[in-house]
């Protein structure tokens, strides 16, 4: 197989990701980078993550035809449910990863960021599986608006603690998570939740949520009689999920990659977060990425109905994928999401997660043939955001 | 020579002074830079190019920075603000700031630009040793610019020496794993760390910072390093006199 489109020894994709980080910090991430492709590769390794995505989380997540949906839109639609997976989204497939990442570095204190809380959900559930400390960083603004998600942390046993720089949204959680591990180099494992950060990051998170494309393919298989889809559609806010549902067809060029981000109030609205549109190159959070920043480089504030697209920098594999043309990148506003999302929940009884519902609003956007197979990631179900749609539906 | 050279070779223990540009009003940059001249005893200034998302810095210098930037401080009013500085101040100047508003600035527009203004050196936490090297360090040194990298008391030993070998100038020894500002005195943790270093007899002078913020931790850097650097204290200073009394404050630091 070609590898143009994956990552290269140096930890770039193309001009994008590399590690810029304070040399605090560099002792943390040298030892991940030196370690993680050979802890992924033990067989223990393997056997252990492989056992409890069965067991804890449910895999494989169902493949389901989307009969209705097809028939609306004259396609043919699969929904990859990795809503059904245990914590309600992707997130779990790399908190489990990583975990046990920490496990075996020795670590014995976890930290995170969060936006939404779904990340944060994700690794409190870990941490409290293998009964390890875990404290998690939201920004203030974020934990007055998530109150469900950040109950449901601290029933876990973890320490929400509230970031309060900057706009004290994620960008400021995950800047205070950082200065955390700068302050605790030694004991503390940082699970980023996104497929974002310094390298090796981007692509272990990417490895970790690369389950949700192996398990595409086989399910295909046996569904459709071809492992491949005609596309793969995800919604991107840092991309962990688009990363893991791109994954394993990077490389061939067969299969079309889409990613929707989040449009906001609409691109040109001042009140965004589609950073392929808005974002020019730059340094966020320990990587080279599209970012939305001033002319004067400073990180700007995004905005979407989304919490969990509400971040202004994308992956470094995803800045890839755009400029050299492999994907094709969409936006939806927040009124397109969330008739699509409703459109779900009536059409085939699932309720979205808002992020979600911005890779099904890709039918306001995009025409598909009627023989295509259109693949699409529901990368977690709506519970969390029930609050939004009554509001924004007066339910 | 480069001013930072020249003051290195002076026999005597270095004050350097850091603040962040912009700050606590926009159009005290100026001032600050003068009074710290005027003092007599400061020996080294870095000036700091504000940024949204500090990671290195702790809370006294993330809100500086902060408001540094609502008084509408960007990378063209720094360089116009410093414009006329020499030759009115000798001492080294030096620019701290985070790596993207230099790339958004272009890099090697950024260093001719300080060649041009006077300015020595550059800090720039989030550039790696490797990476600037590989790709910036024939720019910086076009310009005449020193830059300045930072190890850490997790820093291997075989580390410290290829950043002994890249620098050429002083080595900006962090006391402490940690943000700015966020120590109180320090232990022997500290000490055995400063000893070791000194031990190694590197080709380059250390300066310590974070967590130097009164005569004990500036005396005790310095009785094993060149000098030693006051940031969040001279923050905190600033933030509750303005841009008055430096004099007094440098002047508690050395204890005169």
């Amino acid at each position: 197989m070609k590898n143009t489109y994956n990552i290269n020894d140096k930890g770039y994709y193309g001009e994008f990701g590399g590690a810029f980080i304070p040399e605090m910090l560099y002792p943390n991430v040298e030892e991940l980078r030196q370690n993680y492709l050979k802890i992924m590769a033990e067989s223990s390794f393997q056997e252990e993550f492989h056992q409890l995505l069965k067991d804890y989380v449910g895999r494989p997540s169902p493949l389901y035809f989307a009969k209705r949906l097809s028939e609306k839109y004259n396609t043919k639609v699969y929904l990859k449910r990795e809503d059904l997976n245990h914590t309600g989204a992707h997130k779990v497939n790399n908190t489990i990863g990583q975990i046990l990442m920490a496990k075996r570095l020795g670590k014995n204190r976890i930290i995170a960021e969060t936006g939404a809380g779904q990340h944060g959900v994700a690794t409190a559930t870990v941490c409290a599986l293998m009964g390890i400390e875990c404290i998690v960083y939201m920004g203030e603004i974020d934990i007055a608006r998530q109150a469900p998600n950040v109950a449901r942390m601290k029933m876990l046993g973890a320490e929400v603690r509230p970031a309060l720089s900057g706009s004290r949204t994620l960008k400021d959680a995950t800047n205070e998570a950082i200065r955390d591990w700068i302050n605790n180099p030694v004991d503390t494992h940082y699970i980023i939740g996104s497929a974002i950060g310094p390298h090796p990051y981007p692509d272990m998170v990417t490895r970790f949520q690369s389950i949700i494309s192996e398990e595409i393919k086989w399910q295909l298989k046996d569904k459709e009689g071809k492992e491949d889809p005609d596309y793969v559609v995800a919604c991107i806010g840092g991309g962990s999920n688009a990363a893991g549902t791109y994954y394993h067809f990077l490389d061939n060029e067969n299969v079309g990659i889409i990613a929707v981000e989040a449009a906001g109030k609409g691109i040109h609205s001042g009140k965004s977060a589609a950073t392929s549109a808005l974002g020019k190159e730059g340094i966020i959070h320990g990587c080279k990425t599209l970012l939305m920043q001033t002319k004067d480089g400073q990180i700007t504030e995004p905005y979407s109905i989304s919490a969990g697209l509400d971040y202004p920098g994308v992956g470094p594999l995803h800045s890839h994928l755009y400029k050299s043309g492999r994907g094709e990148f969409y936006s939806a506003t927040d009124d397109e999401a969330m008739t699509a999302g409703l459109e779900l929940c009536q059409l085939e009884g699932i309720i979205p997660a808002i992020e979600t519902s911005h890779a099904l609003a890709i039918f306001e956007h995009k025409t598909f043939q009627p023989d295509d197979i259109v693949v699409i990631s529901l990368s977690g179900r709506g519970d969390k955001d029930l609050q939004n749609y009554i509001d924004y539906f007066k339910l | 020579m480069n001013r930072i050279n020249q003051k290195l070779k002076e026999d005597k223990k270095l004050l350097s002074i850091y603040f962040t540009a912009g700050y606590p009003e926009i159009d005290d940059t100026v001032s600050i830079i003068q009074k710290l001249e005027l003092s007599g005893v400061v020996d080294m200034i870095e000036i700091g190019l504000p940024f949204s998302d500090p990671l290195a810095d702790g809370p006294t210098i993330q809100a500086s920075s902060t408001a540094a930037l609502k008084n509408g401080m960007t990378t063209e009013k720094l360089f116009k603000q410093l414009k006329d500085i020499r030759p009115f101040v000798r001492i080294p100047l030096i620019i701290m700031g985070y790596f993207n508003p230099v790339l958004q600035y272009g890099v090697e527009a950024f260093c001719k630009k300080c060649q041009e203004i006077g300015i020595d050196g550059l800090i720039i936490p989030d550039l790696p040793v490797d990476v600037y090297d590989e790709h910036y360090k024939a720019t910086f040194e076009k310009y005449g610019l020193i830059n300045v990298f930072l190890i850490t008391p997790q820093t291997s030993d075989r580390r410290i020496r290829y950043i002994d070998s890249i620098s050429t100038g002083f080595i900006y020894m962090v006391s402490s794993a940690s943000t700015t500002g966020a120590q109180s005195g320090f232990g022997s943790t500290q000490t055995d760390y400063f000893e070791r270093i000194a031990n190694m007899n590197l080709k380059n002078p250390q300066i310590v910072g974070f967590g130097i913020s009164n005569n004990d931790t500036f005396t005790q850097a310095t009785r094993y390093a060149k000098g030693a650097i006051i940031g969040s204290a001279f923050i905190k200073h600033l933030t509750n006199n303005g841009a008055n009394s430096i004099d007094d404050f440098v002047s508690r630091i050395l204890n005169l």
